[in-house]
């Protein structure tokens, strides 16, 4: 067989270039699908090169496991719903964190250098880490576990305390001094068991609300993880070490972002268990008020303007074309009609966004929190439409565990029309003050169906 | 590792590092999910370490988990790759009549 393995080092650049140019496409609405196409093209060309690696062998091996990795991802991703789309990147990026560590695993078996087994140590921790946690990540917006804290006493210390065996346990893993009894047989598994754990127990404590922030740190976990492993070669893979360290440094950036768009630190949501205070529901005032639709849609046909202030609720029933047929029937009226969108309505920043704007409604209806907040007070109807935890007023009242979030002050139009399915609580599972103002009515069902109605309520007017 | 090479490698750290930060430090809110999603798919570039590390691996025990490293790589590359599609996807349809949908 001709030696083509002269390839592989110009297409591995051409495919850093490529990502490059694809990540900075894909952070412009305009460019951001092509970008992503670029990425998948350079992909596609670096994962067939790759098979020309001199003395590779077990080519049998490789083929199958990509079929079934590839096929298994590729199926999966089709079919789940747009709503679910959060947890997938967590447990796409928990499997790319497992790769990690299994590298780093394979490098330790065999033959290494103190260099490189020290990089595949500290890359086997953090991609190990990356992998469980992002697993109980999906696991608690999959509802496959309470997406509430869970947390203990001394929980920071026992985490702390996992943390520092696992990292111990890679020192004696490098080291494997005399005086001690143990061999390198028991000191990998236990590595990587304490690593695992670790990852598992910093998401514990950290609440539905939070999850995106987190997925996206260890999304740039895994990235900093493949970077490391890229050094752990006996030649160093450049490809990986710097698309790796490219995510990782964009991840962080990008988790900070999500963060402060929350109004909070990301200590603040690794330590700070959020919603885990229980508090009673005596302090609220006021009760529960339920209206009909054919009310709603007098008020909001008679009304001069109305702000829409979407939330999961909508994502869920996929309800958005029903917004549209709304929104068209009371502009129609002259009624001026707005959209106001929290940063972190739905379960991910743009979310709503997207949903939006796939029903066809402009960007220019769409308003930031910043951009509306201030109109409140002006507005004749707030239509809340499964959005919760985002709209709750408790967040201005000291001691509430949402305190200092930044929300959209509803609560301040002259009606407040909830749409919900139902009397639950919110993705915090905190009650909210809102529902029991005495400007708010709750409208129950369906999103769709219930908005179904108010455009033909509207309709015959 | 030699010490030139140590050194090579921190170089390339961080200029890949100050590329990344650059990359997407203009990004507006509502990218955050499709770059969180693309960023994603590119550490999929995990598979070919993968790959290597099995084509290489001489023990069962190595061959096993650079088995389950692939399959996890494979995974992440095309599930991430279908997922930041999808998402923007949507972002393409504002741009056409509504309704048409594909």
């Amino acid at each position: 067989m001709v030696d083509l393995s002269f390839l592989i080092d110009p297409v591995y650049i051409a495919t850093i270039i490529i990502f490059i140019i694809g990540l900075q496409r894909m952070s412009h609405p305009l460019t951001a699908r092509s970008g992503i196409v670029w990425a998948g093209a350079a992909m596609l060309i670096a994962t067939l090169v790759t098979f020309l690696t001199p003395e590779l062998t077990n080519f049998a091996l490789i083929a199958i496991a990509i079929v079934i990795g590839g096929g298994l991802g590729y199926i999966a991703a089709k079919r789940v719903a747009m709503t679910d789309m959060p947890q997938m990147v967590a447990i796409y990026n928990g499997m790319g964190g497992g790769a990690a560590a299994g590298i780093a695993a394979v490098h330790l078996l065999g033959t290494t250098t103190p260099a490189t087994s020290t990089l595949a140590v500290i890359g086997g921790l953090i991609g190990a880490v990356s992998f469980s946690g992002s697993m109980i990540a999906f696991m608690k917006l999959q509802g496959w576990m309470r997406p509430r804290p869970i947390t203990f006493p001394g929980q920071q210390v026992v985490n702390m305390a996992v943390l520092g065996l696992a990292a111990l346990s890679g020192i004696l893993l490098l080291w494997q001094p005399a005086f001690l009894p143990l061999s390198f047989s028991t000191y990998l598994p236990l590595f990587f068991i304490l690593s695992l754990a670790f990852g598992i127990l910093m998401t514990l404590p950290i609440g539905g609300a939070d999850m995106p922030v987190v997925i996206s740190m260890y999304n740039a976990f895994t990235g900093l993880a493949v970077g490391l492993d890229g050094f752990s070669f006996a030649t160093p893979n450049y490809a990986m070490v710097i698309a790796g360290i490219i995510v990782g440094a964009a991840g962080t950036l990008l988790t900070v972002l999500m963060a402060r768009a929350m109004n909070r630190s990301i200590a603040n949501i690794l330590f700070g268990a959020f919603g885990a205070t229980e508090e009673t529901t005596a302090e609220i005032q006021g009760s529960i008020k339920s209206i009909e639709a054919e009310d709603v849609a007098a008020m909001l046909a008679y009304a001069n303007s109305v702000v829409i202030v979407p939330g999961y609720g909508m994502a869920v029933a996929q309800a958005q074309q029903k917004v549209k047929e709304l929104m068209d029937q009371l502009e129609s009226r002259n009624v001026t009609v707005k959209f106001a969108i929290h940063p972190v309505a739905g379960r991910m920043p743009g979310h709503m966004n997207v949903l939006l704007a796939e029903a066809g409604i402009s960007y220019d209806h769409l308003f930031d929190r910043d951009e509306i907040n201030q109109e409140f007070p002006g507005t004749d109807v707030v239509l809340v439409i499964g959005a919760n935890d985002v709209v709750n007023p408790a967040a201005h009242r000291e001691g509430s565990p949402l305190f200092g979030m930044p929300i959209l002050d509803v609560e301040q139009a002259r009606n407040v029309i909830v749409l919900k399915r139902g009397q639950g609580r919110g993705f915090s599972g905190i009650e909210n003050d809102l529902f029991y103002r005495d400007n708010t009515r709750m409208l129950y069902g369906d999103a769709k169906e219930t908005l179904g109605e108010l455009v033909q309520a509207v309709k015959r007017l | 590792m030699e010490l030139s090479l140590f050194w090579t490698s921190i170089y390339i750290v961080i200029l890949a590092a100050f590329t990344g930060y650059v990359v997407i430090s203009r990004v507006p809110v509502i990218l955050h999910t499709p770059l969180m999603s693309g960023s994603n798919f590119i550490h999929g570039i995990v598979l070919i370490g993968a790959m290597v590390a099995l084509g290489l691996a001489t023990t069962t025990g190595q061959q096993i988990i650079g088995f389950i490293a692939v399959v996890l790589g494979a995974a992440n590359v095309t599930g991430g790759y279908v997922i930041t599609e999808r998402i923007l996807q949507m972002f393409d349809s504002s741009r056409k009549k509504p309704g048409k949908g594909d």
